[in-house]
């Protein structure tokens, strides 16, 4: 049961996006978040969802996917909505039991649901087309500069990758401990919240000793294996961009500025109304 | 083809009381005291030992994970003594270890074994012609893009022993390299290291796996850090009651031979094979 967790749920594919340099596809997630934040109206907020849905689009994959994406989330979105709906003025439209909803909570409410969910889909194209491996790498290139400040820029990054590596070893260990003590009497999922806490406890100890002794075997092997820090050091794969990636990047700045230039126009016929 | 990869002089090495600096003579634990041994270059040698003999703490000293604390080691011709030497001596003297989970640094096969040569500075095309040979080299090139999570125990060994040859060392030291593993897994491994060593690469094998040390060219075996054998397998299997006497087995051929003499048939304690022990069961009975 433990073992079907996945961390980073990467779909291998071929399309456009995957091959984009993930540095770029950092860049444009960004980009993407800052669309979203940016947008003060539901016009804003279309030309936004739709590079999302033209992106995903070239992803090739199934839109069933994002509907995983989301479901986590759902109460989150359900509990922003209640507390947007409720607690807004604005000239009362619906009128149930004494509560009033206005007319700019629903707009808010209907605003922010719809931001959420972009931002959680949106986010979820990069984990989705670039693997956790790779993310890591565009993440340490993209920090290099900070190596001049004396920040371990490729400490960071190893650590990640060893992460990385380790957490199917570690959740399969967590298993084989959880029926070992399972088969010495421990009741891991039955009683009070209370109870079940404390069962972790034998179950995190050995974790803990046995990550310890990993580290140092590691530790040993990597020596072995004449390593010495990030100084010095090749790669095997280098990240490299092509056109294609400052065409995306340009793109989605692009559609940027259409959303901040839709905010504007909303300003100035504000103003125009004020004015009348 | 005299020459030594591995020379041990006069080893002589003890760990002492962690808690303080105390350098009395009485609080140090001896392992080994003036132990001499070497390796001949493009051998296959077996050192075989009961736990707590010593064998793996010999292993780390061949490439400087250990320094002695009296004598001499020589690795690859270097002193392991000398810190400048210490990358020469690991990048020519490659070790695996018994737990291959925790030798694969990387999440993919092949960033794994290129890992050595990440950190040994090799160009990006040498170094992505010298990963795709290692991996051939140990029959896993059809798994590079795998992550090591999909593989059996004795792939991802194999995959461990890619990343020391991509390396192109001269020695591997191989510290229990089967221990872990499922009876299918040490075959696949005996065998890479079998053609291993067909190609040239120098290796010492430790294992307390009897049928694996009967399959070197040489085996050592040791007790309580002294070498208390060091001949031809079917020479030191032959020593049976010895090898008992310090906790050892022997071959299952060489048992039964033994057995059979004891009974008082004419049988040979040199074998240890299967097939020469058939054969001679066969001609017991044609006989």
């Amino acid at each position: 049961m433990i073992k079907d967790i996945t961390i980073g749920q990467y779909f291998p594919g071929n399309s456009f996006v995957h091959r984009l340099d993930p540095r770029f596809k950092i860049g444009i997630t960004a980009v993407f978040i800052c669309m979203l934040f940016s947008a003060d109206t539901f016009a804003g907020l279309g030309v936004a969802a739709v590079f999302f849905i033209i992106s995903y689009g070239l992803t090739g994959l199934p839109y069933k996917l994002m509907t995983r994406s989301i479901k986590p989330i759902i109460p989150i979105i359900i509990f922003t909505g209640f507390i947007n709906l409720f607690f807004i003025d604005g000239v009362p439209v619906i009128k149930i039991f004494g509560i009033i909803i206005t007319d700019e909570a629903l707009r808010v409410t209907a605003f922010m649901m719809i931001r959420i969910i972009l931002l959680i889909c949106g986010s979820s194209v990069l984990t989705y087309t670039t693997s956790p491996i790779v993310l890591t790498d565009a993440i340490e290139s993209i920090l290099r500069p900070l190596n001049k400040v004396h920040f371990p820029v490729h400490e960071l990054s190893m650590m990640m990758t060893i992460a990385l590596r380790f957490i199917p070893t570690l959740i399969e260990e967590t298993d084989k401990i959880m029926s070992a003590q399972k088969a010495r009497g421990a009741e891991l999922d039955s009683g009070s919240f209370m109870n079940r806490a404390k069962a972790l406890i034998p179950i995190l100890i050995p974790l803990f000793v046995s990550s310890f002794r990993r580290a140092e075997e590691l530790a040993l092997a990597m020596e072995c294996r004449c390593y010495r820090g990030g100084e010095g050091r090749t790669k095997l794969k280098t990240l490299s961009s092509g056109l294609s990636d400052y065409i995306a990047l340009s793109v989605s700045i692009l559609v940027l500025c259409g959303v901040i230039i839709i905010n504007m126009g909303k300003v100035s016929i504000l103003h125009a109304y004020t004015t009348i | 083809m005299n020459e030594d990869i591995v020379k041990v002089e006069n080893l002589t090495f003890y760990y002492t009381n962690d808690d303080e600096e105390s350098e009395a003579a009485s609080d140090r634990k001896y392992v080994f005291r003036e132990l001499n041994l070497s390796v001949e270059k493009g051998s296959f040698t077996a050192v075989l030992g009961h736990n707590g003999c010593g064998k793996s703490t010999l292993a780390k000293h061949m490439n400087a994970i250990l320094l002695p604390c009296g004598g001499k080691v020589y690795s690859a011709g270097f002193d392991t003594a000398d810190d400048s030497a210490l990358f020469d001596i690991r990048s020519h003297v490659g070790m695996v270890f018994q737990n291959p989970d925790n030798q694969i640094v990387a999440s993919v096969v092949e960033d794994d074994c290129a890992f050595a040569l990440e950190n040994m500075g090799v160009e990006q095309s040498e170094m992505r012609r010298r990963v795709d040979e290692a991996l051939k080299a140990v029959g896993m090139y059809e798994y590079h893009l795998h992550s090591p999570g999909q593989l059996s125990g004795g792939q991802k060994q194999r995959v461990a022993i890619a990343g020391i040859i991509a390396m192109r060392p001269d020695c591997i030291v191989m510290d229990e390299p089967t221990a872990m593993l499922d009876p299918a897994g040490r075959r696949e491994v005996m065998k890479t290291i079998r053609r291993l060593n067909g190609d040239g690469v120098t290796i010492v094998l430790i294992t307390h796996n009897m049928d694996e040390a009967a399959q070197a060219d040489r085996v050592i075996v040791m007790d309580k850090g002294n070498i208390i054998l060091d001949d031809k397998p079917t020479e030191v299997f032959s020593n049976v009651e010895l090898l008992r006497s310090v906790g050892l087995d022997v071959p299952q051929s060489t048992e039964l031979m033994y057995l059979m003499k004891k009974s008082g048939f004419d049988t040979d304690v040199h074998i240890i094979d299967e097939e020469s022990c058939a054969n001679a069961l066969f001609d017991i009975l044609n006989a």
